[in-house]
């Protein structure tokens, strides 16, 4: 039973993590791009321009989301490490 | 006119194979050193076969049975989803915001949480022990580490494979990966930190968004021109756009001027 459960568990964390993680925009872009597909597709070289925009789009708005958040925390006056996060290599 | 998307499908799938795999081969590694290699390399053969079920169970009907315009659709969302997802996360690794994905980190905590656990079946690390009893504790570290990578492999196996009519090359290409990188495993055991991952994770997800784009737009009756070359014209715009945004990102880097300890540059 135990085992069962946490079977279920890894899977449902699994889809979450597949589909909304740290960037459910992309949920949201795919639904669009879907909806555009429909609708675009009579103007067939528009659709053929427009979807690839709309997912460029999504992609650079949430790269920049997460920049802002990678950073967002504030320094602290005594902090002793950097502010910004260091590259560990 | 379909050497293009079957090229692309082998690569896509081979490269999203080698990515998982290299972190599920840490994992698998971490376990035989520190707990004991038979056990281990079980719980990873045991995963690979769930896996290849999953495959059969899920693809096989999955061609036979729904429409292929709602299956490309569906499988394009998918391959988006991951695609955008693996493309962000390699331009922020490229550009500084985020830290590399460091295998010998993972693997230094796997030993260490492995080896405070119990000595295991082999009496110490190295393995070199081994006896006849199973360790459960390697045995389920490997499996998971295994099923969990081999999951998002077979995702992709699954929805490439379908959406062409392909399953077994794809699944095919997946094995494939899946042995060259147990090959390198073995020859450079510990040192999977020299696989350029990161690389690699662009590459595919430029493949799989292209992929994605595609086949949604094909589904949702969206005639490209030149067809499936059109997959070249996406793989080609999405290079520029992670160029790009790689670029964008890294000049949007913060510079350390105001860190105290450092050397007063005037």
């Amino acid at each position: 039973m135990t085992v069962l459960r946490r079977s279920l568990r890894a899977f449902g964390d699994f889809w979450w993590d597949f589909l909304i993680g740290d960037s459910p925009e992309f949920v949201l872009a795919t639904g669009v791009i879907i909806a555009l597909a429909f609708l675009l597709d009579e103007g067939r070289l528009v659709a053929t321009l427009v979807l690839p925009l709309v997912a460029a789009a999504f992609l650079l708005a949430s790269t920049y989301r997460g920049r802002k958040r990678a950073t967002a925390p504030a320094p602290q006056e005594d902090a002793p490490a950097s502010p910004v996060s260091p590259p560990t290599v | 006119m379909h050497t293009t998307s079957t090229l692309i499908l082998i690569l896509a799938v081979f490269g999203a194979s080698s990515v998982e795999m290299v972190e599920a081969l840490t994992i698998v590694v971490a376990a035989g050193v520190s707990r004991g290699w038979r056990s281990a390399l079980e719980g990873a053969a045991t995963a690979v076969v769930v896996l290849a079920l999953l495959v059969g169970f899920i693809g096989v009907p999955l061609i036979h049975y729904v429409p292929i315009d709602t299956l490309r659709v569906v499988v394009g969302a998918l391959l988006l989803v991951l695609g955008l997802a693996w493309l962000r996360k390699a331009i922020l690794r490229a550009s500084g915001h985020k830290a590399p994905h460091d295998e010998d980190r993972i693997y230094a905590e796997t030993v260490a949480e492995l080896s405070e656990d119990g000595s295991g079946d082999t009496g110490g690390a190295g393995g070199e022990g081994a006896g006849k009893t199973r360790d459960g504790v390697a045995f389920a570290v490997a499996f998971k580490g295994v099923f969990l990578e081999g999951t998002e492999v077979v995702l992709i196996v699954v929805s490439l494979g379908a959406s062409q009519g392909r399953l077994g090359l794809a699944a095919l290409s997946a094995g494939a990966a899946a042995v060259v990188v147990a090959g390198v495993g073995v020859l450079v055991a510990r040192q999977l930190s020299e696989v350029p991952e990161n690389t690699i994770k662009t590459v595919v997800g430029v493949m799989l968004t292209s992929f994605g784009v595609f086949w949604v737009g094909e589904g949702a009756g969206v005639r490209w021109p030149g067809s499936d070359l059109a997959i070249l014209g996406l793989v080609g715009f999405f290079v520029l756009v992670t160029l790009a945004a790689t670029a964008w990102m890294r000049s949007l880097l913060p510079v350390p001027t105001s860190v105290p300890s450092s050397v007063p540059s005037s």
